[in-house]
């Protein structure tokens, strides 16, 4: 079903508009002053909220996008279609503005296309930087066919429609090794990442994470965009995306202990430093909050629990990227006396790319048609 | 054991392909972890550091001459100085960055009377790049821009190729590579062993204008020889300490001071081309002692190289699975 009858220029939207004008504008003087100005980096906090938050948080956000896509196309659980277009076009914009925070957070961002021509087969950040294009591209590509469904270009349409499962299967594969290389940059700073986080595990723990923020993202945006676009939410599809994340989430609490116990103790969370707190702080909201909520059969079959727990979720694994790429930081750089707090123009371009997000899907949903009805 | 159960995934996945697939593109592109051929490098030994600090005002000159590690290509550069004083009177940085890429400091402990004694003593260091044998932030560099030399070992920057995602600056252990970050167009900046002298037959001016000998420049092989030499003279001995370069035929007869038995960067992050003597535990000098001996990029390394295998398992496993269950019910959920 379209949605021709949103209207676009509420008060909120609005909000959301001054917003992105002011990362607009923030994101020029950025690039005509340097980092220095703009942000609170230093040569020991070389990383700071952008890469933390956008990216680190941003692709996690994402991940809904090939979970789904593979459910549908390549498991071919048909029930999920309804939400098998949100999810993607979710997908494309968390990595549209991951690939923006980084064009704005390298130094010399109109190099950004160095790496697809200076292969450097030994660096994570290669990988990193060849799947943020492949993936961000191929997201595109499993998008497409709303637009050209929308511009009733039928050509093109059938034609992406009949490779859509290789584009589905490069996509799961290209995001298996982007939310697990995301964790592996860190592999290379055992002596600098709090023991809590660093563990040789860490692609795992960042590919299962990225799972669990996957479904929670998806199932948060489609009762957030039933009760926005006033549809009924589709309760069976929820449900089963709680049961799909109970899995999940004993897979990661699984991980998660068995690399605490097998790393620096069970006593390293209870020391009551900051970054000791930070860690319980995570597990709580991200880990065992989650679990013990999704294993009430009850709570992950009500609409306004699951919601809940998403919330809980989200929050949780956006922690845990802060804390890989910030927070576990901090008792290093402490020794160096330097601390890091982002600027304010680091927190106003990040909301700008939020608000980019929500004005984005809003329009989506308006002009194309997003939310199909189900088949049958 | 370890080979059993290898043995056993090995054939469990061959009806897969994986094994197929990963030996097909066998990806041996890991770094070498070998000392360079031709590797120079430097000794520094803080016992005979008598904290001039003319190391620290050469390399800011030389480095500020075209080619240098301070100037952009081949223009010549101001000498970037850094005062902390509102007169100005002279370059006083108090840490490394990216004006200054090697400082001495001093490290007192107690009432700092004895030195190179740990004990209400105190020591010189000096820190600038250690030319790792396996540097993590050649690894790191996702565009090549940090190179090893493959002969003679020196950790160099091509500006041209940085993008500035500044994961050199984390991969560091030493916290080497520094960045530009008050600049628009901003650079990483390293010590680059003055690379940029050696056609004129130069070596790095560090240690040409160093008076005592405490930092000397040459073949990594002699100068490990030559450290370990010093570990095994008695303290109170006479020796004649080479100035400027290891092989060097101008010696300073110093008395021996009492050495920590180690010499730093034989092992440390694999071994660096930077070595160090020194009195004092070089954790007091700012060592982190968090920094193993293990070579770093097999870290990372250790997770690309099972890529290949992880393309062919997904591709082969969703392909299999989309064939299997492609028939299935339409409306049937999961």
């Amino acid at each position: 079903m379209n949605h021709k009858d949103i209207k676009m220029m509420t008060p909120m939207t609005l909000g959301l508009l001054l917003v992105m004008a002011a990362g607009g504008v923030v994101a020029l003087y950025r690039l005509v002053f340097g980092l220095g100005a703009a942000t609170n980096l230093s040569d020991i906090w070389p990383w700071g909220f952008w890469i933390g938050f956008d990216v680190l948080g941003g692709v996690a956000m994402a991940a809904g996008g090939f979970i789904i896509a593979g459910a549908v196309y390549l498991l071919n659980w048909k029930k999920y279609k309804p939400i098998v277009r949100a999810a993607v076009l979710n997908a494309f914009f968390g990595y549209v503005l991951a690939a923006t925070s980084i064009f704005l957070d390298i130094g010399q961002s109109f190099r950004i296309w160095h790496p697809m021509v200076m292969w450097q087969i030994n660096s994570i950040m290669f990988i990193v930087a060849i799947h943020v294009v492949l993936y961000t591209t191929t997201l595109a590509a499993e998008s497409s066919p709303m637009i050209f469904e929308r511009l009733k270009m039928s050509g093109a349409y059938r034609f992406i429609s009949a490779i859509m499962i290789p584009i589905v299967l490069f996509g799961v594969l290209l995001s298996t090794l982007h939310q697990s290389s995301l964790g592996a940059v860190y592999l290379i700073i055992p002596s600098k990442l709090s023991p809590l986080w660093y563990s040789s595990k860490l692609p795992y723990l960042f590919l299962v994470s990225a799972v669990m923020m996957g479904l929670s993202m998806v199932s948060f945006e489609t009762i957030l965009s039933a009760r926005v676009f006033k549809h009924k939410p589709p309760v069976d599809i929820l449900t089963g995306m709680a049961r799909g994340s109970l899995i999940v989430a004993v897979l990661y609490f699984v991980l998660k202990v068995w690399d605490l116990l097998s790393g620096p103790g069970i006593g390293a969370a209870f020391t009551g430093s900051f970054t000791a707190n930070m860690y319980l702080l995570e597990m709580a909201i991200g880990v065992i909050l989650p679990l013990v909520l999704l294993s009430v059969k009850d709570f992950r079959t009500r609409l306004t629990s699951i919601f809940a727990i998403n919330i809980l979720v989200i929050t949780g694994i956006l922690l845990n990227r802060l804390n890989v790429g910030i927070f576990g930081l901090a008792e290093y750089a402490g020794r160096f006396g330097v601390d890091y707090f982002p600027s304010l123009m680091e927190i106003i371009l990040t909301a700008a790319m939020i608000a980019f997000a929500f004005v984005g899907f809003k329009f989506s949903v308006k002009y194309l048609n997003v939310f199909p009805e189900t088949e049958h | 054991m370890s080979m059993n159960r290898r043995d056993f995934l090995k054939t469990a996945a061959a009806g897969g392909g994986m094994l197929l697939a990963s030996q097909a593109m066998p990806v041996n592109a890991a770094m070498s972890k070998e000392l360079p051929p031709e590797a120079v490098g430097m000794l520094y030994d803080a016992t005979l550091c008598i904290g001039c600090k003319s190391c620290m005002v050469n390399c800011k000159s030389h480095n500020s001459m075209p080619k240098g590690a301070l100037s952009s290509g081949t223009e010549a550069v101001a000498p970037p100085y850094e005062y902390s004083t509102p007169e100005k009177i002279w370059d006083d940085p108090h840490d490394l960055s990216a004006k200054t890429l090697n400082i001495i400091k001093v490290v007192k402990n107690g009432t700092a009377v004895n030195k190179d004694e740990a004990e209400n003593g105190y020591s010189f260091v000096k820190q600038h790049c250690m030319h790792c044998i396996t540097p993590a932030c050649v690894s790191a560099c996702p565009v090549a821009a940090l190179k090893k030399d493959p002969k003679n070992g020196v950790v160099y920057y091509e500006e041209n190729r940085c993008i500035g995602c500044r994961y050199c600056q984390l991969a560091c252990p030493f916290r080497i590579p520094k960045y530009e970050f008050g600049k628009a167009s901003p650079q990483v900046r390293k010590c680059q062993l003055c690379n940029h002298r050696y056609a004129e037959g130069k070596y790095s001016a560090c240690c040409e204008f160093c008076p005592t000998g405490a930092s000397i420049f040459g073949k990594v092989l002699d100068l490990r020889k030559e450290a370990q030499k010093r570990l095994t003279l008695k303290p109170g001995d006479q020796y004649d300490f080479p100035v400027q370069t290891v092989a060097s035929k101008n010696t300073s007869r110093r008395t021996v001071s009492k050495y920590i038995s180690h010499v730093y960067g034989m092992k440390e992050a694999g071994g660096t081309q930077y070595l160090l003597l020194a009195g004092l535990p070089f954790e007091m000098l700012g060592f982190d002692k968090n920094i193993k001996d293990e070579a770093l990029p097999d870290l990372t390394w250790a997770y690309i190289s099972k890529i290949p295998a992880v393309i062919a398992t997904v591709l082969i496993g969703g392909a299999a699975t989309w064939a299997v269950t492609r028939g299935r019910n339409k409306d049937k959920g999961e």
